[in-house]
């Protein structure tokens, strides 16, 4: 299927069902419930957990298969969100001309910073990227304040000429769309006494990513993929075997730059603003943690990655210390204040604190990520010999 | 020519926490090949200790002193330190005024505890990692201490000031014999510039004329070498974490009366430092300070109205700019030795 | 006209003379060795064939052209390839993609961004690297990582990826430092082997004597930074030159 072998043809429609049925599987507890907090199935979650997704696949393609560590990939995805503001506030509300010009915009700049950061390797380049995304950062904030609306970040308004879609009439501020059908669209089923709801932002986003992986599935298993991976384990020998190593690093760093782009470009698709606090360097540390998390140099890994940071971070962040007192409330009271105040940091807004516990608890004990966590206990289970098993999944531990 | 001298001053104070922050991250790198992304984190924990410092000599119980009324006709409740029911309230007053100074007495400590905890603790585990490994832990740590603070301290700055006698500025202009008021400069700008040279002689002297200043000197040109000499390096190793630690730390503390302590400064200062290094030659300590001093005074060249209205925000990036094109021009940055974290 | 030819090469690092006037010519299809005492310019005369270092004068021309001041991914798409003293292999990879880089390279040149085509849909190219691990019989390992194989066989692989490009001028540093007897002897009887069965012309940087005088047609012999005699290895053997550079020390 799609020219893909019958593993990875599974993998992909495995993905594609739970992303489109994700509207059910994300909600299994019926509303009012106790157990309702923790339903991950309403449409501005949904649609995080698949751009983010798009996020961290791009940034695989670059450090799980090139080794090259970028800590400032939020930068491309800042750039694509304010890209995407600006088409709509020139040319039409429409996502499809936004999203395609956040990719390219995206994709020149990566072009250039890659091209200067990829001069250098190993720690160097890690700085040089940091130091190019706090730059972007500070600029958008001073000097680029005509173009990115400073601190207040980039917003639609009425008196934007929107050369396609013609002056508003209502007064109100247009929705993005995709041909009419508006992002925030939702289609309300009623079934099983619970009603389920379908955005149409998120299956935009969702079937963006579902392209996007298919095409870092191709990536993966062609010898694109293989020099990547390459480039990563001996670049000397790569070197003496007649190769560049720089044309194809670029390229990763091009393609990861523009995936960030995409998802930038969705953001904004779905909710029309743009601020420079997307460019942060906690937002480049948060997509490096993703893909490690899920497992550096894996297919699924950074999917999976990215939509446990999110729905953790949702979870969390709505947890506060009345919540924290109910769940123990079955202690006695001098325990449970104890339980509430040992907790209480890490939520809510202490949800940063449990990201970087998060973050030093993966490198010290699964550098592999949760998919060489799956594997271990899969091993542990089955016993099975390795060989054939591992072929499909190069060692996967992140290397300079 | 005032306005130039003004400028150099002015970039003297940022460039003394960089070149002391850059000192430790380079001490670090040279000895223990680690690259430590949470040093900026410990630069921060420094200034909250002087914050510490500040609040525990605040520190005070109530009195209801029936001799004073309040404005309601009641015996009015006083606060008394217990530092002052200790040593009389014209010594406490002296010392909180001198707090900041002073919190250097808990800084080390802590700060040397700090840097034994993490080595021993942490580090130690990553030394044979890649260095991916190491940049990405260190950075969780630099979260998670980052966040520590934030939630005790809350997210606002904390103002630390300095002693009373070197609040106010002086006037370097007149003693120059330019106009009065046209080079004036905080002292305590000028007693942190002073600290920071005695704090960055006194390393440089401490592995210069000690036996363990040579040694760990000896190990940063050849790590291996050292080891096979029988030497325990480890230990030293642990020794020169903490040091790298206390000196981030005191650097910190005493930045407080110049830009009140917050939770974010240590990143903040971070970047910054990591480019100092790279622009002074990973792995060369005159090189990180005199890097620290440059580029803190062309940082504040670059903030000239004149200069900004001649390229727009080009305070916000000159660091970068530079470093971008000392990375490209001179790979192993000013004062680099050849294969220092090379491929 | 030797394939490789060195002529007037000269570098100095600081006060040193590493190599002084060395003049060199490698005839097609031979295996010829270069050996001599530490410090003798070995190492150094390899880093100028294989442009890692420029000398100060003279030129290194193969097969008629210039190699001097080529990056070495260039050098290798000239037809040179290049075995070193601890085998580079892609550690990470599997066995058999180690082999399917250097065909890819091969095919396609310094790089070609194909990113989209299957890496098993090229049936050419999965069947040049299979063949090529029959010959250094490592076929049942091609799914094991790289990295996880022995040194002998680390060595193999690293032969093998270098002769699947089929290069005309095949460099090795010391291809036995370091190796158990066993080792050694397979991997003599390894380039045997190839030197039977390819017309690929073999450069020997070389410390071990058995390995080179089991081997080599020719003998270049250096001290000091220049070639001192070349001739084949039985007449070697008995030249007084020879000797007097290799015990000198202890005459004098």
């Amino acid at each position: 299927m799609f020219r893909l072998d019958r593993q990875d043809a599974g993998l992909l429609v495995f993905v594609a069902v739970i992303t489109l049925f994700a509207p059910i599987l994300l909600n299994p507890f019926a509303e009012g419930s106790a157990m309702a907090q923790f339903n991950a199935g309403y449409p501005d979650l949904m649609q995080r957990f698949v751009i983010f997704a798009i996020f961290a696949i791009g940034f695989n393609i670059l450090f799980g298969l090139t080794g090259y560590l970028s800590f400032g990939h939020a930068a491309f995805l800042g750039i694509g969100s304010y890209s995407a503001v600006w088409m709509f506030k020139l040319l039409s509300m429409n996502v499809i001309p936004a999203v395609l010009f956040s990719v390219i915009v995206a994709g020149v700049f990566s072009l250039v910073i890659g091209y200067v950061c990829l001069r250098r390797s190993g720690i160097y380049f890690s700085i040089l990227t940091l130091a190019f995304a706090q730059m972007s950062f500070s600029l958008a904030y001073s000097v680029l304040t005509p173009i990115t609306n400073g601190e207040t970040g980039l917003q639609l308004s009425l008196s934007d000429p929107r050369v396609l879609d013609g002056k508003t009439t209502t007064g109100a501020l247009p929705e993005t769309n995709l041909f009419g059908v508006a992002m925030n669209d939702t289609l309300s089923v009623e079934a099983l006494g619970r009603v389920w709801q379908f955005s149409a932002g998120y299956y935009f986003c969702a079937v963006l990513m579902l392209i996007a992986f298919y095409i870092s599935i191709r990536i993966f298993r062609s010898p694109f993929g293989m020099m990547l991976r390459a480039v990563k384990s001996n670049q000397q020998r790569m070197r003496f075997t007649g190769l560049n190593t720089r044309p194809y690093a670029l390229a990763a760093f091009v393609i990861s730059g523009m995936y960030a782009g995409l998802a930038g470009g969705l953001m904004a698709a779905m909710d029309p603003l743009a601020g420079a606090d997307r460019m942060q360097w906690t937002a480049s540390g948060e997509v490096v943690l993703m893909t490690i998390l899920g497992g550096a140099g894996t297919l699924l890994g950074p999917i999976l990655g990215s939509g446990f940071i999110k729905y953790f971070e949702n979870i969390f962040s709505k947890i506060n210390d009345t919540i924290l007192h109910q769940w123990f409330a079955f202690l006695p009271d001098g325990l449970e204040n104890f339980v509430v105040a040992v907790i209480y940091p890490f939520v809510g807004k202490g949800w940063l604190l449990t990201l970087g516990m998060l973050f030093m608890l993966v490198v010290i004990f699964l550098p592999g990520g949760l998919i060489e966590g799956a594997q271990r206990l899969r091993k542990l289970f089955a016993r099975t010999p390795t060989g054939a098993a591992d072929r499909r999944a190069p060692a996967s531990k992140p290397a300079e | 020519m005032d306005g130039l001298i003004l400028q150099t001053l002015n970039g003297l104070d940022k460039g003394s926490a960089y070149a002391m922050i850059a000192l430790g991250l380079t001490l670090i790198f040279g000895t223990l090949g680690v690259v430590n992304f949470a040093h900026g984190a410990l630069f921060m924990i420094g200034a909250f200790c002087a914050v510490v410092m500040n609040g525990m000599m605040s520190l005070s119980y109530e009195t209801i002193d029936p001799a004073q009324l309040d404005f309601l006709g009641q015996p009015m409740k006083v606060e008394t330190t217990y530092l002052s029911s200790w040593v009389g309230p014209d010594l406490s007053a002296a010392l909180i005024d001198w707090s900041v100074p002073l919190s250097l007495l808990l800084t080390v400590p802590v700060m040397v505890l700090i840097g034994f905890v993490m080595e021993r603790g942490l580090i130690k585990h990553f030394y044979k990692r890649p260095h991916a490994d190491q940049i990405l832990v260190t950075f969780g740590l630099a979260i998670v201490l980052q966040e520590v603070i934030k939630a005790f301290f809350g997210a606002n700055p904390i103002q630390t000031p300095a002693p009373g006698m070197f609040e106010g500025s002086f006037d370097f202009g007149v003693l120059m014999g330019f106009d009065p008021n046209a080079i004036i400069y905080p002292y305590w700008r000028m007693v942190y510039f002073v600290f920071s040279l005695l704090v960055i002689g006194a390393v440089f002297a401490f592995l210069q004329f000690t036996t363990f200043g040579m040694v760990v000197r000896a190990g940063m040109a050849d790590r291996e070498t050292v080891g096979l000499l029988g030497i325990n390096i480890d230990r030293r190793f642990t020794f020169m974490f903490g040091l790298a630690a206390a000196v981030a730390g005191v650097a910190g503390a005493m930045y407080g009366p110049i830009n009140a302590p917050n939770y974010h400064m240590g990143m903040d200062f971070l970047v910054l430092s990591f480019v100092v290094v790279v622009v002074g030659g990973m792995g060369s300590l005159p090189g990180a300070v005199l890097a620290g001093f440059l580029l803190g005074i062309v940082e504040s060249f670059a903030s000239l109205n004149e200069v900004k209205m001649f390229i727009p925000g080009i305070d916000q990036i000159i660091i970068f700019v530079i470093a971008i094109v000392i990375l490209l021009t001179r790979p192993r940055g000013l004062m680099g030795r050849r294969g220092v974290m090379e491929e | 006209m030797g394939i490789l030819e060195v002529k007037d090469v000269s570098k100095r690092f600081g006060g040193l003379r590493a190599l002084s006037d060395v003049n060199l010519s490698i005839a097609e299809g031979a295996l010829h060795a270069i050996i001599g005492p530490n410090g003798a310019g070995k190492s150094t005369l390899l880093n100028v064939l294989v442009g890692k270092l420029l000398p100060d004068t003279g030129s290194v021309t193969f097969a008629g052209q210039s190699v001097l001041g080529r990056q070495p991914h260039q050098i290798n798409q000239m037809g040179i390839a290049r075995v070193f003293q601890t085998p580079e292999i892609f550690g990470a990879l599997t066995v058999l993609e180690n082999v399917l880089i250097p065909c890819f390279a091969k095919r396609d040149g310094a790089y070609r961004l194909h990113a989209l085509e299957a890496v098993r849909d090229e049936t050419a190219i999965n069947a040049q690297a299979e063949a090529m691990l029959v010959d250094v019989n490592m076929q049942d390992k091609r799914h094991m990582l790289a990295g996880s194989l022995s040194r002998g066989d680390k060595r193999r692989l690293e032969m093998a990826m270098c002769l699947v490009q089929e290069p005309r001028l095949l460099l090795l540093d010391e291809p036995t430092a370091g190796m158990a007897r066993a080792d050694t002897n397979n991997t003599i009887d390894l380039l045997k082997q190839i030197k039977a069965t390819r017309p690929v012309t073999m450069v020997i940087i070389e410390h071990d004597m058995h390995v080179v005088f089991s081997l080599a047609e020719r003998i270049t012999v250096m001290a000091q930074g220049t070639p001192l005699v070349e001739d084949i290895p039985a007449r070697i053997k008995g030249n007084p030159k020879v000797q007097e550079a290799y015990l000198g020390t202890a005459h004098a």
